[in-house]
């Protein structure tokens, strides 16, 4: 019995003892992103291998989901005879949940793992401690460009998702399924708040992206240098962001609606 | 102090005077866990000469260098480079420090995103504000020093491991450090890559008047190029002095490791339970085994 107290304890412990050196990582990362300034090279090429390449991802899944709501939203509206209202459902559901939520999970598991994988391999051949035998900084040259790039891209990403479902929308609702055309966009127009519906989308974006940055160079920068272990931080970053995305969610809904 | 050399001369033949030593490591203690992996080492190592650090595998030559530069705190005694405690910098400072350091590390550690030119530019653009025109001649003449000037637009996937460690030397060197630290550098080495490496690690040292450190267990190439050698074992240095008074050694150790016995002092077999009781299951494990069995 007194084994399990004891492995019990041990188990938090570590949790902690990670979570501190986690706070203490991303400190050392924001004393270090001043640095950029006069380096923007460094961040427009992370923005490339974070925010360019995720995009055919975001675009494609976007589409899809904008025409899977249209047809869901249709099929429902279409009961009370408020199909006219489609163009308002969707941009709302979407800029509200789908768009940050969906971007985020898409980009955690795109860029997040490889974010992971490519600091894991640097550390595991040497690269990190090779930069810091010819004092340079990996804080600085590595990790904060990193952060940044993922705290700005995943906004981004969020908007091109939310304007291509609503094309998406519209396509099914309006080209396939007959809703007019006027009433789908003046109704989005008229009821969707940009204040209220679009920004807190953008805020929850904001907040998503730099947790998934922030897990996904932790948990590349605090691997096992081994092949196993570069594994399975990849799959931490993936499981850990998926479900920070998602409490975090909750909690950002509860509190701006 | 443990090293003892041929003349009982117990600081390993070098003068415990500031200005002769280049690094000097007084009662270094160091472990992970439950290992302790330095029991109290003391070492100096002189300024201006090749001295190589030797030992079994795991005996923690590799976290040596590591301390010496800084990327790891020793649990107790001191480190000083050029007159600075090492673990006592402050991060400026010790980065300040490194810039005169170089080290080459067992992979070359290139930066894999980077061509061989721009790999061993890369601490010039970080640190200096040189222009484009004068790194180039820089990176060629650190290029051409190491007979690979017509690699410079390859990527790192495409060299070999000996090409890859002479680039990391011309890159290690591109600063001109006041001393440099290399990791292993004839492991897995061809008869030809081996005696280029051999060749340029002397002829930069003396050219350059570094201070060259060597982690290697690469017995007769690291002797025939060093100054000093150290043997660390056990977390304990055994002998220093020069090759020749390590082979004139009458250490059992010594000579079990110069000449690559596989039993004695040094045992071949790990500490384990008894054979017998561990083959019929008389030892505490064995005898739960058989309880279970039953």
């Amino acid at each position: 019995m007194s084994d399990f107290f004891q492995r019990f304890g041990r188990g938090w412990l570590q949790i902690f003892e990670r979570l501190g050196r986690a706070h203490l990582f991303l400190f050392q990362i924001l004393i270090g992103l001043p640095s950029l300034f006069g380096r923007g090279s460094l961040l427009v090429k992370q923005l490339y291998s974070t925010g360019v390449m995720t995009l055919l991802i975001i675009l494609v899944s976007g589409l899809f989901v904008g025409m899977v709501l249209a047809l869901q939203g249709y099929y429902s509206l279409v009961r009370f005879s408020a199909e006219e209202a489609l163009g308002q459902f969707i941009a709302q559901v979407l800029f509200r949940e789908l768009a940050p939520v969906l971007t985020a999970l898409l980009f955690a598991g795109r860029a997040g793992s490889a974010l992971t994988s490519e600091i894991g391999l640097m550390k595991a051949t040497e690269q990190l401690s090779g930069l810091e035998m010819m004092a340079v900084d990996p804080y600085k040259r590595i990790y904060a460009p990193r952060l940044l790039a993922g705290f700005i891209a995943v906004p981004a990403l969020t908007a091109m998702f939310g304007a291509v479902a609503i094309l998406g929308g519209h396509l099914v609702g309006v080209e396939m399924l007959g809703v007019d055309a006027g009433a789908y966009w003046s109704q989005m127009k008229a009821e969707v708040s940009f204040g209220h519906d679009v920004m807190s989308g953008m805020y929850k974006a904001l907040v998503f992206g730099f947790i998934i940055c922030w897990i996904a160079i932790f948990e590349g920068a605090d691997c096992i240098p081994t092949s196993e272990g570069v594994s399975s931080s990849t799959t931490n970053t993936v499981v850990y962001s998926s479900l920070a995305i998602l409490g975090l969610d909750f909690v950002l809904t509860a509190l701006m609606f | 102090m443990d090293i003892v050399n041929k003349s009982g001369d117990s600081s390993g033949g070098f003068s415990d005077e500031e200005g002769s030593a280049l690094v000097q490591i007084r009662d270094l203690h160091f472990g992970r866990g439950a290992k302790q992996i330095f029991r109290g080492i003391n070492m100096d190592i002189p300024r201006g000469q090749i001295t190589t650090i030797m030992g079994p595998s795991g005996t923690g030559k590799t976290t040596l260098l590591k301390l010496i530069g800084g990327q790891l705190k020793p649990g107790q005694g001191s480190i000083v480079v050029d007159g600075q405690k090492v673990p006592k910098l402050s991060r400026a400072a010790l980065y300040s420090l490194r810039k005169r350091m170089g080290m080459l590390f067992q992979s070359g550690a290139l930066l894999t995103d980077l061509s061989v030119f721009d790999n061993v530019a890369f601490p010039v653009r970080e640190h200096t504000d040189l222009s484009e025109s004068l790194i180039r001649h820089l990176v060629l003449m650190r290029l051409h020093a190491v007979g690979l000037r017509g690699a410079r637009d390859l990527f790192p996937a495409e060299l070999s491991g000996g090409m890859a460690r002479r680039v990391a030397l011309a890159r290690a060197l591109i600063l001109d450090p006041m001393m440099i630290m290399y990791d292993e550098p004839f492991t897995g080495q061809d008869p030809i890559s081996m005696g280029v490496l051999l060749d340029l690690i002397k002829t930069v040292n003396s050219a350059l008047g570094l201070t060259s450190i060597i982690v290697s267990h690469d017995l007769h190439e690291s002797m025939s190029i060093s100054d000093y050698v150290v043997i660390v074992s056990h977390g304990k240095v055994v002998e220093a002095g020069s090759p020749a008074a390590l082979r004139a050694s009458e250490s059992g150790w010594v000579q079990q490791f110069l000449n690559g016995d596989s039993d004695g002092p040094v045992p071949f077999q790990l500490d384990a339970p008894d054979y017998q009781d561990d083959l019929f299951g008389v030892s505490s494990a064995g005898m739960q085994v058989s309880e279970h069995r039953k």
